[in-house]
């Protein structure tokens, strides 16, 4: 079943055109890898999708239900999560409540006062639950952001994955990262990608990280579809080689 | 463990002090109205501070929902029912309503620009009462009433003569207020507001609708200080319209930051520092408000996580 499909998405900033009729198909359980140069407007493409933005034409449907004109909340709400290029997190609130609050917002608490005991506990679990996914349990009582960079991204990507997304956007997820932190941030998507059947779409730099996990790349220059494929297909393919992989070379 | 040991220890601790105040007060200089216009100060502090400390925005326009309070007060019990207790239910729906009404046509706007509205909304209510004479009375205020004595029923409460009973009244109420305010804000929405003064956009892209909480947060602030408003017209049996005056709130601003804004406590420490040094240099000379501004001004630039913050620090290190 295809879980978001984008129509002839347009958006303009005054002249400049910094995404120009693209589309996409996402089919559940794939993951797909948005690349392409600097300025190609991926990342804008990636606004357009969860709402930051809203296109100037074109359409964006997510589970066959036009989300278009919705704000990023109520997207969240039918299942979509988001990281972005540059970390957004709580930095003055410690791990466990950096987790607890998406973990809530997910659970429908969002407006209550009030949370039974039982409830309590669950949204605990829960949290502990997230934290030993990426080793962040013995920094649970930290503040966020007196974490090391590669800790707070972890942690911005446990913040989606707490509100149970059905489609999880990550933008640049590696980006900053030294070898290690990279190793470690690609084998939590792999394992989410394959353990958990998590459908994901990702931005990323980092070509190794691509070729590694994406089951479908999607090639963005100067705003415009390049090319779409798998990643053999892409790595073959001489448009690519031209415009991206050829200057990368 | 020891942390948690440590905060109940401390609120143990202010508890036992406001509940002795009458007893101690007297002893270091200090006289029992001294005592209930610290609490009343607080509590609208403490109200405005649900916006700034908890949910990250600047609101300048807090004391036209205290003088609203206090002006329903006034009013219902000068001109339609002579009892404290229906004078301050009318004055708390009035503030909270007109926080209410306030909200929505402020909750888009950021930082300067909302706190510019704020004022401006304010000084609405303010010229309102001002200029409204036949109704409001004017620059004369609101006078020749008085707080009336409260029937339990069992007993009859003469908080009218009794300056002690009063302070205990107006602690029976800010106890209340306080209980009320720690249960909202250690509560999944208030963690909401934690999220929104954190981290805005993040709190959007957690699915929680961040306008609509910042106006949940300006109702429940406004709510709280028309609280403080309608207890404020009990205390002085008599209303200005600078009860609503926009320097007020600034003076409420004053005494949250001085405090410590991000502390729960923070705006009382404040509160207590404000009133008692208005009252202490205010009998020496005119111009105490400078001397406030500068204390302000120094505690800002050295301790910018105001006094609480400071010893927060020592706490931990």
């Amino acid at each position: 079943m295809t879980l978001l499909k984008v129509e002839n998405a347009s958006r303009h900033f005054g002249s400049l055109v910094a995404v120009d009729k693209v589309s996409l198909n996402v089919e559940e359980g794939e993951l797909r890898a948005i690349i392409g140069p600097n300025g190609a407007g991926k990342t804008t493409f990636f606004n357009l999708i969860s709402g930051l933005v809203t296109p100037t034409a074109g359409k964006i449907i997510f589970k066959g239900e036009d989300v278009t004109h919705l704000l990023p909340a109520r997207r969240v709400w039918r299942g979509m999560a988001r990281t972005f290029q540059i970390t957004e997190i709580f930095p003055e609130l410690t791990v466990r409540e950096n987790l607890r609050i998406p973990v809530e917002s997910a659970a429908g608490f969002r407006l209550s006062a009030w949370m039974s005991r039982a409830a309590d506990e669950e949204v605990q679990a829960r949290v502990a639950e997230l934290m030993q996914m990426c080793a962040l349990d013995d920094k649970a009582d930290r503040l966020v952001g007196e974490l090391s960079h590669g800790d707070q991204r972890a942690t911005e990507i446990m913040m989606a994955l707490a509100l149970k997304p059905s489609l999880l956007l990550l933008d640049e997820p590696t980006a900053g990262m030294g070898d290690q932190e990279t190793y470690d941030i690609t084998r939590l998507i792999r394992k989410l990608h394959k353990d958990q059947k998590l459908t994901i779409v990702l931005v990323e730099h980092d070509m190794r990280v691509v070729f590694h996990l994406a089951d479908r790349i999607m090639v963005l220059a100067e705003g415009a579809m390049l090319a779409e494929g798998t990643p053999d297909e892409i790595a073959k393919n001489e448009l690519v080689q031209a415009a991206y992989l050829g200057k990368a070379a | 463990m020891g942390q948690v040991n440590q905060k109940q220890a401390a609120n143990v601790a202010i508890w036992l002090l406001l509940l002795t105040a009458p007893v101690w007060m007297g002893w270091i200089g200090g006289y029992t109205e001294l005592g209930s216009r610290v609490l009343v100060n607080a509590l609208a502090a403490m109200g405005l501070n649900i916006l700034l400390g908890y949910t990250g925005v600047l609101s300048f326009g807090q004391a036209a929902y205290f003088g609203l309070g206090a002006y329903g007060t006034a009013m219902t019990i000068k001109y339609l029912v002579p009892s404290t207790m229906v004078g301050m239910v009318v004055g708390v729906l009035i503030g909270t309503a007109a926080a209410a009404l306030i909200g929505p046509l402020i909750v888009r706007l950021r930082g300067v620009y909302f706190a510019m509205v704020t004022i401006a909304f304010g000084q609405v209510f303010y010229f309102i009462t001002f200029r409204w004479y036949t109704v409001t009375g004017g620059d004369d205020g609101v006078n020749n009433w008085y707080r009336q004595p409260i029937d339990l029923g069992f007993v009859k409460l003469d908080i009218l003569h009794s300056g002690v009973l009063f302070y205990y009244f107006i602690l029976f109420f800010f106890a209340i207020s306080l209980l009320l305010m720690a249960f909202v804000l250690r509560s999944p929405f208030g963690r909401t507001l934690l999220a929104i003064r954190e981290n805005e956009r993040r709190a959007r892209f957690l699915g929680i609708p961040v306008e609509r909480h910042i106006w949940l947060s300006f109702v429940i602030s406004g709510f709280f200080c028309s609280i403080a408003g309608t207890l404020y017209a009990l205390l002085n049996n008599f209303v200005d319209p600078r009860s609503l005056y926009w320097g007020l709130s600034g003076n409420f601003v004053i005494m949250a930051v001085l405090g410590g804004m991000r502390s729960f406590w923070g705006p009382l420490v404040g509160a207590v520092i404000f009133v008692v040094l208005q009252d202490y240099v205010s009998s020496m000379t005119e111009n105490w408000e400078s001397f406030i501004g500068l204390f302000f001004v120094l505690v800002v630039l050295f301790f910018p996580r105001g006094v609480l913050g400071i010893i927060r620090r020592r706490v931990t290190s």
